[in-house]
């Protein structure tokens, strides 16, 4: 069987742990801040939906880039 | 024939052949993703709402009689459905020539909202959500929005609902 538990291996798992907490974070700003526009969207107020939209979709590509970084690490951990 | 069948892998390893550091990694991998699809979730809810605020059409409200000047006493309270049937609202006469009226309905979870007439604030009892007589606002409780207005107008002895601030 071989060995998959070579230091390449861990600094690759430790890396991904690194950006998997940073994507939870990201996640949870954007939780707040759908909730947040939604509360003021019911309570009549629209202005803040567009620097909402704009903030979210930035936090969203922030999170794609993070997702290719752990394919990447991924890919050259595993050869 | 025994000795060859011993040699061979099990079969539970060759129909499951994820190794264990393997599997970890496309765990990591996994939830990744998921995150990152939750994120675009996230951006799509508020694309949504954006997209919803250019269009919203602002509503049209009927004009409405709902109730008489000196037909409730002060600090009296009187229900009425606006703008539609089955909307509940409240109106109080707070002073000798003063009303305000609000939706019944909380903003936190839809119960309905009665007046206090001793800490003259509206109240809802399923949370304890108190809310200003002056405005609507939120003065305490769970509920994070004001209760919407009845904008009220007095034409000789008739109130009448002209419209909802902001629309229900």
């Amino acid at each position: 069987m071989p060995n998959h538990s070579n230091p390449q291996q861990n600094r690759g798992l430790t890396a991904i742990d690194a950006v998997t907490s940073l994507l939870v974070m990201v996640l949870i700003v954007q939780i707040w801040l759908l909730s947040a526009t939604l509360d003021n969207y019911l309570a009549g107020h629209t202005e803040a939906a567009l620097p909402a939209a704009i903030v979210s979709g930035l936090l969203c590509a922030t999170c794609f880039a993070l997702y290719r970084f752990v394919r990447h690490v991924d890919r050259e951990a595993r050869g | 024939m025994p000795d060859k069948l011993k040699e061979r892998e099990p079969l539970w390893r060759e129909e499951f052949s994820v190794f264990k550091a393997d599997e970890r990694y496309v765990n990591r991998r996994q939830l990744a993703k998921f995150l990152t699809l939750g994120s675009l979730g996230m951006f799509a809810g508020n694309l949504w709402i954006l997209v919803r605020g250019w269009f919203r059409k602002a509503p049209e409200f009927a004009r409405s009689v709902v109730a008489k000047a000196g037909e409730i006493p002060i600090g009296g309270v009187k229900l009425f459905q606006y703008p539609k049937e089955g909307e509940q609202c409240i109106m109080v006469r707070t002073a000798e020539d003063s009303y305000v009226a609000y939706s019944q309905k909380c903003t936190h979870l839809s119960c309905a909202v009665y007046y206090e007439h001793e800490l003259n604030r509206l109240e809802c009892p399923c949370h304890q959500g108190y809310f200003s007589i002056h405005d609507g606002s939120v003065l305490q409780g769970p509920p994070t929005r004001p209760l919407p207005r009845v904008v009220l107008e007095r034409k000789g002895e008739d109130l009448i609902a002209i419209r909802m601030e902001p629309e229900a």
